[in-house]
């Protein structure tokens, strides 16, 4: 873990409010693993007064990439930061994905800004494993698959590619599926990522998931970010330690 | 360039300086110490433990406000016997002096927890947690009752020769009472504050943002309280305080001091950033050789009214 002042190099708009920000962090960009997570302070003020926790999108030699949505006043403080202003970088957090595995073909799930994490995933995997990727989005608009490759499209109001969720276009594509050695890797909206439990469960698919919770500290001492464990009542598993990036079937979402 | 001395006491307990780090901000020190030397502090406060496990409550736990955040985490833990198996000899590897939090739902509980780790030497001190706002028995329930602290105080006094500090609640109506009441029972000092009860609503959906409806405020919001109570302590009670409430920098902690505080304890800011605690030591001593200050312990309770 490092506390870094790192100089925004560039932010550009990807489209409709998504943001991607590159930095130069070089301590950060040689150790984090993808689905780890750094945490940023936005400004020197009391406002906003807590970090924010980003996906590293992307990693490219001293540089790491994260991408925003601009929503809340972090988000847009963020967005309108010029070329050689400094922010502050918490990082690597977190456990990212395990994609060492026996598998053949690694197959991404994401929906809306959960593409956030798989530029970076799809780039290591790409040494050694084929790919494909499942993107959903509201409307054509939000179907983000930067840095993705062999994409299938689903939004909900079928604009663009299938009309579904993520899930319903996996199912969809069932025939892509089944009978390969295959891992899925996810990110996206709580409900969705329950869908994919569900889905994976039922057809004996190995699935991660990155998941997400409102956290104060970002490295295990606030408590604030638990998730229930399927195999313990009475535990629970932090998101900003133990995850972000579950199996999904070691938590109840 | 004269020496210094940031030491300070707070009744038979000697801190190389007063910074501390709060209960709940920095779990069991783990975490905490691949960013600082926990040796520099002046002491660490542990995440308040229970006699039993505790799972603590559902998410959403936190939400930041203006100049603050809610918390609502529930007094989380692992509970003493895990605590004295796995965090203890941990933290026996530090010479930093260690505070235990004790939080419980009953008398019985407190006196039970201090009982059995009045035994380990790596514990310095102990802070009774009688005022945490998040759990449904316990906590609050006794920070709102001068009898129940009072009891608590003696009962824990009775089995411990270690300091007993006891951290009083801002949601009372007379935090005076409380600090007497913890005086005459044996108490060796009073920390406060700890954290005001807070909510906020969606207002689209029109349910409350945090799980259990309410929370714990900290952060700067609450920095004016705090130094108003500390500072009604002070003037109404001769026992020592550790303050505690929105620290975010050395200035404050001087302010704090001003206002009655022997020692303080950063919290929120611990969150924000892990080394601020290291640089605050550092910025207090560059401010007393400045001023000639020649003992910061000086500086307790010198407000001008």
């Amino acid at each position: 873990m490092f506390i870094i002042d790192a100089p925004i190099e560039e932010i550009i708009e990807l489209e409709n409010q998504i943001m991607l920000c590159k930095l130069f962090a070089p301590e950060i960009a040689k150790s984090v693993k993808p689905g780890q997570f750094v945490n940023i302070k936005v400004s020197e003020t009391i406002a906003p007064l807590l970090r924010r926790p980003f996906s590293v999108c992307d990693v490219e030699g001293s540089f790491i990439y994260i991408m925003f949505n601009v929503l809340g006043e972090g988000t847009k403080l963020l967005a309108h930061k010029f070329k050689g202003e400094t922010i502050n970088v918490l990082g690597p957090l977190g456990r990212g994905f395990n994609f060492d595995g026996n598998f053949e073909t690694a197959v991404i799930a994401a929906g809306g800004l959960g593409a956030a994490p798989f530029a970076f995933l799809v780039k290591q995997l790409s040494k050694d494993k084929k790919i494909l990727c499942f993107v959903g989005g509201r409307t054509s608009r939000d179907v983000i698959d930067y840095g993705m490759k062999d994409v299938i499209p689903s939004t909900d109001d079928g604009s663009l590619g299938f009309k579904g969720n993520v899930v319903e276009l996996m199912n969809d594509n069932l025939d892509l599926l089944e009978n390969k050695r295959l891992k899925i890797f996810a990110c996206g909206p709580t409900p969705m990522l329950r869908a994919l439990k569900e889905f994976s469960l039922k057809n004996n698919f190995e699935c991660e998931v990155s998941t997400e919770c409102a956290m104060a500290c970002g490295f295990g001492i606030c408590q604030g970010c638990p998730i229930p464990s399927s195999e313990d009542a009475d535990k629970n598993y932090l998101v900003c330690k133990d995850g972000p990036v579950f199996n999904v079937k070691d938590i109840i979402l | 360039m004269s020496k210094v001395d940031l030491s300070v006491k707070i009744g038979t307990l000697k801190l190389k300086n007063p910074v501390l780090l709060a209960s709940g901000t920095v779990g069991y020190g783990n975490e905490i110490s691949e960013f600082i030397d926990l040796n520099k502090l002046g002491g660490i406060v542990t995440k308040s433990i229970s006699l039993n496990p505790r799972k603590g409550n559902p998410p959403q736990r936190i939400l930041e406000t203006s100049g603050g955040m809610l918390n609502a985490i529930g007094l989380a833990n692992v509970g003493l016997e895990e605590f004295i198996k796995s965090k203890i000899p941990f933290l026996k590897g530090y010479k930093v002096p260690i505070i235990c939090n004790i939080a419980a739902g009953s008398i019985d509980e407190y006196v039970e927890c201090a009982r059995t780790l009045d035994s380990e030497e790596a514990i310095s001190a102990f802070e009774i947690n009688v005022s945490c706002p998040n759990v449904k028995e316990g906590g609050l329930q006794f920070g709102n009752d001068v009898n129940a602290v009072g009891t608590i105080t003696g009962k824990v006094k009775a089995v411990t020769s270690k300091p007993v500090i006891v951290k009083l609640s801002p949601n009372g109506s007379n935090i005076i009472d409380f600090a007497k009441v913890v005086k005459q029972e044996g108490g060796d000092a009073v920390s406060a504050i700890n954290t005001l009860v807070g909510t906020s609503f969606d207002i689209f959906t029109r349910r409350p943002k945090l799980k259990n409806i309410t929370g714990g405020l900290s952060g700067p919001a609450i920095k004016p309280v705090a130094l108003a109570k500390i500072l009604e302590i002070s003037r109404n009670v001769d026992i020592p305080i550790i303050g505690i409430g929105g620290i975010m920098s050395w200035k404050d902690v001087i302010e704090f001091m001003i206002a009655g505080s022997s020692a303080i304890q950063i919290g929120t800011l611990n969150f924000i950033d892990p080394t601020a605690s290291i640089k605050i030591i550092s910025e207090l001593k560059d401010y007393c050789i400045k001023y000639g200050i020649d003992k910061l312990s000086s500086l307790t309770a010198s407000y001008l009214l």
